[in-house]
């Protein structure tokens, strides 16, 4: 009798092991796709991140006889250093041939106002030295952006001058620079809060009385009022143009820079690297904190990060109850059929529509024709004026709904027929009726299915620009959608979008080399609330699984 | 007033709680039942009188109708599209097809026990309580009650007492059956319908629910599906054989395994085929 010999079990010939070449390839796939979105959130964080953190000001000294970019500024170029990259066309010499060395480097050189110029190039062949420009400070201005200069010193509103070498000149501007920060945040707060509420008030006042032109004692009154803040506003202004700062630019031309315009004031080359963390933090935190500048090119975002917020939020309240309770008509009630059938495809194929022919879409029947009735019926005291008749955010996060409903629906359906049979029919076999059993056994357990419908559903409107710039969003929004002005939430306002705003920066702005850093550090941005916002919805998912565990999901 | 308008458009399913010790022996009555998926027919022309109180058993191979028999006991079956009867089923009296009852107000009375446990994803105490909810009860006193009332009545009382918020999804196989019978019987239904309750449990587990199925049916009329012959011998009264749709024989439990008067149900108790 054969006894069959005891073999060792080999790998390589273990039927598994047939299949390995598909394991290989999708790996790869898989591989692919991660190093894609790996290295677009590397060139992302590569380039956002380093915009905040304090740059060097150097001196660059070129060789004689070469001309120099910067006007009248001798042979000396002054500034942060950009980038330093070969040439994109090749420069020849006499003899037809390339030179050597084809790599420039880009500066910086700030002082916009007197030189016309933001960037400077300059042939690595061309320089002889590189050195720190020393005790030169970095101003960052209200107006015309970074000033790179030697102070001399500061002029106080009785005309005296505190020169550069007095021992108190450093104190001085840290206490002055303090005072007028405060003084701007109190012309802010005069100009946009009070006297806005003032002029609207007195625009209410206008248009209940639309023809009788004799003032009301009440116009009169307010009018007073807007007198005396406008008188405080301007005497805060005069004060803040009082007191100068006298420097000279590096090429030597002197300029007067009043306090009030002046944002923010350092010493770049002097800097300890607790200075540059302080520094570093100190610009991420004003960058979200603050209102743009100078054509959104400086300053903050922050209208931008909270219109972008708001409407992604409207737009889920929206978009979850819609596409639920249609997902349950279609799931639950509707006879299955031809047209139920057609009704899902058409559904789907929403979803693959252009997300411009939304905005289109959006702007005719939302802005125009609701907004338009609504106008009609409620607003009719301010036509043609305007108030839910134009772009809004609540146009906006509505039309985003619509864009992105679809995905819910079909998220809530998937999740409702994966809920078993089984607990359907206990639940009837208890005396539920339909509704009962949907309600209390049937969305529940479908729930984390709906959040994981609503996670697609933000990502894709949160990172939408098209349909918004047809239906409320703008370059720069006056006030924000939520303040202390009744009824607080202002729906119908216009708003800033992170996407947008992107795109403005990169291709809209007049000097988009110099908006370049903001564009990569607005992505950043862009991106974190959109983790953010996914982060919320997927916990609460989480922890609705643990709760129902064991169910569909 | 116009007759039509006097009469309810729908009304409750009436009550049929009996206070006599007498079992009432026509207490479920089919009556010439016939039953169609389609074009497919799954029921021929079924009579039979099930007693009240007792243990009756449907036995049968695998598609011969018996559990589509159950299912229409408390139209569970109208969930499916394209179904449709002849003849009537009559609970004391009432068609249970009567078009002025409302099927949910049947349900309540007819309770049902599947064969895979099916708890909800709620809590232990949640599930219990949930045929009242659905019917409106808010009183805490009176849910209260009704948790301690069915969870002894299904014998996890003790198992679970300390434990009534935690989710019923913790609990093991049999204990999940015996609690979807504590909420069967939460509502105090009069009739209890069983899927094979014991199929997908281990034998501790199914001595635990025949046990429980004896002290029942004091207080219940219990109709129970089974595929397992000793099952039927053990815990019911009467036993009805189902072949191909049909109901071949139906008698006390006793006479149809000691001495069947059909071949063909003497063949299936016997192990011959089926």
């Amino acid at each position: 009798m054969n006894v069959p010999e005891k073999r060792k079990y080999d790998f390589t010939k273990a039927p598994a092991a047939k299949g390995e070449p598909f394991v290989w390839l999708t790996a790869m796939g898989l591989a692919l796709g991660l190093l894609m979105v790996v290295g677009l959130l590397g060139v992302i964080v590569s380039n956002g991140i380093p915009v905040f953190w304090p740059k060097q000001v150097l001196e660059i000294k070129l060789k004689p006889g070469v001309q120099n970019p910067v006007p009248e500024g001798g042979d000396m170029i002054v500034g942060e250093l950009v980038q330093k990259r070969t040439k994109r066309i090749p420069v020849l010499n006499e003899q037809g041939q390339r030179n050597n060395d084809q790599t420039e480097i880009q500066v910086f050189l700030g002082n916009k106002d007197t030189y016309n110029i933001n960037f400077a190039f300059a042939n690595q062949a061309d320089i002889t030295s590189i050195s720190e420009a020393k005790n030169i400070y970095r101003l960052e201005r209200l107006e015309y952006g970074i000033a790179f200069g030697y102070p001399t010193a500061i002029r106080l509103s009785d005309g005296t001058l505190i020169e550069v070498n007095a021992a108190s000149f450093g104190s001085t501007l840290a206490r002055l620079c303090e005072e007028a920060a405060s003084r701007r945040a109190q012309i802010e707060k005069i100009e946009k809060t009070e006297i806005g509420r003032i002029n609207s008030r007195l625009n209410d006042l206008r248009v209940s009385q639309k023809g009788d032109s004799t003032p009301s004692p009440e116009a009169a009154k307010l009018d007073a009022e807007y007198q005396k803040l406008a008188a405080q506003a301007a005497k805060l202004r005069a004060e803040q143009g009082a007191i100068a700062l006298i420097y000279k630019t590096p090429t030597g031309v002197e300029r007067t820079l009043s306090l009030g315009d002046l944002v923010s004031y350092s010493k770049p080359n002097q800097l300890t690297l607790l200075d540059k963390v302080r520094l570093f933090s100190h610009n991420i935190w004003s960058f979200l904190t603050e209102n743009p500048r100078e054509a959104n090119t400086e300053g903050g975002i922050f209208p931008a990060i909270f219109g972008t917020f708001a409407m992604t939020l409207l737009m889920s309240l929206a978009v979850v109850p819609f596409g639920v309770v249609a997902a349950i008509y279609l799931r639950e009630y509707a006879k299955q059929g031809l047209f139920v059938h057609c009704v899902r495809i058409a559904v789907n194929n929403l979803a693959g529509v252009p997300s411009i022919v939304f905005g289109v879409f959006g702007l005719g029947f939302f802005v125009y024709f609701v907004g338009g009735s609504i106008d009609q019926l409620f607003f009719g005291k301010y036509l043609p004026t305007p108030t839910f008749g134009t772009g809004g955010v609540f146009w906006a996060a509505l039309t985003l709904a619509l864009m992105t409903v679809p995905v819910v629906i079909v998220a809530t359906e998937e999740a409702m027929a994966a809920v078993p049979r089984g607990i359907r029919e206990g639940s009837l076999s208890c005396g539920a009726s339909k509704w009962q059993t949907i309600q209390r056994i049937v969305l529940p357990a479908s729930l984390p299915g709906i959040l994981t419908g609503l996670v697609l559903a933000m990502a894709r409107g949160a990172g939408e620009v098209a349909p918004l710039m047809l239906v409320g969003v703008v370059k720069l929004a006056p006030s924000l959608p939520l303040d202390g002005d009744f009824p607080f939430a202002h729906l119908e306002r216009k708003f800033m979008h992170l996407g947008f705003h992107i795109y403005d920066l990169g291709f809209q702005s007049p000097d988009s080399e110099a908006a370049k850093p903001m564009v990569f550090a607005t992505a950043l941005l862009l991106i974190l609330l959109v983790i953010t916002l996914n982060l919320a919805a997927i916990l609460t998912r989480e922890k609705l699984r643990k709760k129902y565990a064991g169910g569909a999901f | 007033m116009p007759a039509v308008l006097s009469e309810p458009v729908s009304s409750d399913f009436p009550t049929t709680v009996n206070t006599s010790t007498d079992g009432r022996p026509d207490f479920i009555s089919i009556q010439n039942f016939s039953f169609f998926y389609g074009a497919k027919q799954a029921l021929f022309d079924i009579s039979m009188d099930i007693p009240e109180r007792q243990v009756t058993a449907f036995i049968g191979p695998s598609g011969c109708g018996k559990s589509t028999l159950l299912r229409n006991l408390n139209r569970m079956n109208e969930l499916i599209d394209g179904i449709r009867h002849t003849g009537d089923i009559v609970i004391h009296g009432h068609s249970i097809y009567d078009p002025l009852i409302e099927v949910i107000s049947l349900r309540k009375r007819v309770g049902m026990v599947f064969q895979k446990s099916n708890p909800f994803p709620k809590s232990i105490y949640e599930n219990v309580v949930y045929p009242l909810r659905v019917a409106g009860q808010k009183t805490k006193t009176i849910l209260d009650e009704t948790v301690e009332r069915s969870l002894k009545g299904a014998a996890l009382w003790d198992e679970v007492k300390d434990r009534l918020h935690e989710s019923a999804l913790s609990l093991s196989g049999g204990q999940m059956q015996r609690l979807c019978i504590a909420r069967a019987i939460a509502n105090r239904p009069e009739i209890l319908l069983m899927d094979e309750p014991c199929s997908a449990l281990d034998p501790v587990a199914t001595v635990k629910v025949e046990e429980l199925i004896q002290e029942l049916k004091s207080q219940f009329t219990i109709v129970i599906v089974t595929h397992n012959m000793q099952q039927a011998t053990r815990c019911s009264d009467k036993t009805a054989f189902f072949y191909l749709g049909r109901l071949v024989e139906f008698a006390d439990t006793q006479k149809i395994f000691a001495n069947p008067s059909n071949k063909q149900t003497e063949d299936y108790i016997t192990g011959r085929f089926g």
